[in-house]
């Protein structure tokens, strides 16, 4: 029967090193040969939850397997040197067969349907959204050009992902070899939609270029994660009930409440119905909701525990 | 589960439609409180919930047969009714996907779909329907995939493309609707496509529906119900064929309210679609006429008093300013004055 699916168990079937950087990972359904994962769009992404002995990560990868692909999800995972998150972890300590918690796929990065034409700007490991996009791009019967800055590395990787296309073009940091994004731009005809993905310098810059030209804001789309759905631990006490409730990272105020056994009204659970709003007696809200006006925001005198957070360490709440 | 379908009735003509007592009592009834106003009433689409039509992704009743004929025949006479913009391919086929994954898990005694690789096998008992296809092939399907399957469907489906941070009704099966007309809004934005309706709007009703629906996740369906009344049981009463039903509504009488004028609610729901990132819009038609619906006392008085306070405006919308008193004056027999009890299920069944 029907019920929500939050969240999906996964196996690492393959796991094989593309450099010494990038490893690439083939995550099939944990239990059985018979189960199918639910169909990805192109620019879909799924958020790995990866645990140590002492920390919770929530990282978001873009899937880079065939759209639709319903037997395997397949992501790429560069490691930062300097990072000690999520990605390092994958890079250490997950092998073939390993179990992992993810997300099903979500999209915020989908190329639209309706365009006649298609510039896709990539830098770094931020190609991974687009490796999506070509198969989808080819069946749509849609033109497109793909400019990617890449890294020597992942020159070599990459390139064959792209084979003979002749709308595939890579730049690296070289004098003579980079890329011009004014000029590249310019050169587009009305009607192109710009997709660009990579570090935030590329990106600020590729859109700044963009509007300094008169794109129109509807013809630019930009995949950036880092804005996970959690945040930091704050405690939420409860005036009425007379105690306090501690709101974990990964957690929403609402399921902290529920997980105390605080009966909190809910409904839609994604911040747009209302029925969960309740009033802030001190502290300052985090607000992530749709349903709150921007007074009644600045005001701060009322939450949607669903979504939103705190911003100070600690909230009292007419609960 | 058994269900028995009724082929013959007909929801046109002799309006041979009618509720058994099961279905009376699984009938999803909207009124939570006495009195109603828009909200965003928009809950998890899970089984459960105060009525049997929540248990199933997509209900099949007892009308199942009888509703795919009426539609088929307002398709025969207006093949407008079904059309898909060519950019929503994708969207059909998540349509399809969906419809026989879920019609075949939730009623295995009904459907059934066998999957060989890319090639499906589809099975459809009661219509008598069975195909062998190549999924994502629609040169291998007798008709294209969306409307091939919606056909075997009760309630009207729209596909919603997502893009521009905007809703887009870009395709559609609608022939049991409430007065609005694919043909018309087919292209339109979400805030386009509602622009008639009184109220909400000021109430920013539509912008926070519409924030909610961008960020609508795959497994994570969502339904809310809206309702009107109709006169006669009549599934299709669009705008071009006003002329076939629109004198109905000057018809009803103090002696004909309780057989002719019908509750109609739409069970809505709304599911990410997953290979194109579009939105598949279901609105299912559930209707009442009001001498069944008085058979359950709570629904007897929280309907006549619902109709009595409902505010001008939305009674001229929803179409109900000529018969408005006639229904409260009726239903006025039927309530007391006792509290009704909280929540929408039905209590017992009176004779």
């Amino acid at each position: 029967m029907s019920r929500n699916i939050d969240r999906i168990e996964l196996r690492v079937e393959a796991m094989r090193d593309l450099s010494p950087s990038l490893k690439h990972l083939r995550l099939v359904p944990a239990h059985g040969q018979g189960q199918l994962l639910a169909p990805a769009s192109a620019g879909s992404h799924i958020v790995l939850t990866l645990r140590d002995a002492s920390r919770t990560f929530r990282n978001a990868y873009s899937l880079t397997s065939k759209p639709g692909a319903r037997d395997a999800y397949e992501i790429i995972v560069r490691r930062v040197q300097e990072s000690r998150g999520g990605s390092h972890f994958i890079h250490r300590e997950i092998a073939t067969g390993a179990m992992l918690e993810a997300t099903p796929p979500a999209n915020l990065f989908a190329p639209v349907r309706t365009a006649r034409r298609h510039l896709l700007i990539a830098a770094g490991v931020g190609i991974t959204p687009f490796l999506s996009y070509l198969p989808e791009l080819d069946a749509l019967g849609q033109p497109f050009e793909l400019h990617y800055c890449a890294r020597d590395d992942e020159q070599t990787c990459f390139a064959s992902w792209f084979g003979e296309r002749p709308n595939a073009h890579i730049y690296q940091d070289i004098e003579g070899h980079r890329l011009d994004v004014p000029a590249l731009l310019r050169a587009q005809p009305v009607g192109t939609q710009l997709y660009v993905c990579g570090p935030d310098t590329l990106m600020d810059h590729v859109l700044a270029s963009a509007r300094d030209l008169g794109w129109p804001a509807s013809t630019l789309h930009a995949e950036r994660f880092g804005a996970p759905s959690g945040g930091t631990a704050f405690v939420v006490s409860l005036a009425r009930s007379g105690f306090d409730v501690h709101v974990p990272g990964d957690v929403s105020l609402l399921d902290a409440l529920e997980a105390a056994g605080v009966h909190a009204d809910s409904q839609c659970r994604g911040g747009a119905c209302g029925v969960c709003k309740t009033s802030v007696l001190e502290g300052c809200p985090e607000h992530r909701d749709y349903f709150l006006s921007a007074a009644e925001r600045s005001e701060g005198r009322h939450i949607m525990p669903c979504v939103s957070r705190a911003i100070d360490e600690r909230l009292v709440l007419d609960l | 589960m058994t269900m028995t379908f009724k082929p013959d009735e007909t929801f046109r003509d002799e309006f041979s439609f009618n509720n058994s007592d099961e279905a009376i009592l699984r009938f999803p009834f909207p009124f939570h409180e006495d009195r109603y106003m828009y909200s965003v009433n928009i809950e998890p689409h899970v089984a459960g919930g105060p009525s049997d039509a929540f248990q199933a992704t997509f209900d099949v009743d007892e009308h199942y047969v009888a509703e795919c004929r009426d539609r088929a025949l307002t398709l025969a006479a207006d093949p407008l009714r079904c059309q898909v913009l060519p950019h929503m391919q994708a969207a059909e086929w998540d349509t399809l996907e969906l419809l026989m994954e879920s019609l075949s898990r939730d009623y295995p005694q009904h459907f059934r779909l066998t999957r060989d690789g890319e090639w499906w096998t589809w099975i459809n008992g009661p219509l008598g329907i069975a195909d062998r296809f190549r999924f994502g092939d629609a040169s291998t399907l007798p008709l294209p995939p969306f409307e091939y399957i919606t056909r075997q469907a009760q309630g009207d489906f729209c596909l919603l493309d997502h893009r521009d941070d905007n809703l887009f009704m870009d395709g559609g099966m609608v022939t049991s609707q409430a007065d609005w007309s694919l043909d018309f809004d087919l292209g339109m934005s979400f805030v386009e496509w509602h622009a008639p309706v009184p109220l909400a709007h000021q109430m920013g009703v539509f912008d926070r529906a519409l924030q909610f629906l961008l960020r609508l996740q795959w497994g994570k369906p969502v339904r809310r119900l809206n309702w009107t009344m109709t006169v006669n049981p009549r599934l299709d009463t669009s705008p071009e064929n006003y002329p076939h039903w629109g004198p109905d509504r000057a018809s009803i009488t103090p002696e004909n309210v309780g057989q002719k004028l019908h509750l109609r609610v739409e069970l809505q729901t709304l599911f990410r679609l997953p290979r194109s990132n579009g939105v598949l819009f279901g609105v299912r038609c559930y209707l009442i006429r009001l001498d069944e619906l008085v058979r359950v006392s709570k629904w007897a008085r929280r309907m006549h008093r619902v109709l009595q306070s409902l505010p001008d405006e939305l009674a001229a919308y929803k179409g109900l300013a000529r018969f408005r008193g006639t229904a409260v004056t009726w239903l006025a027999q039927y309530d007391d004055g006792a509290p009704t009890a909280a929540g929408t299920a039905a209590e017992t069944l009176a004779a």
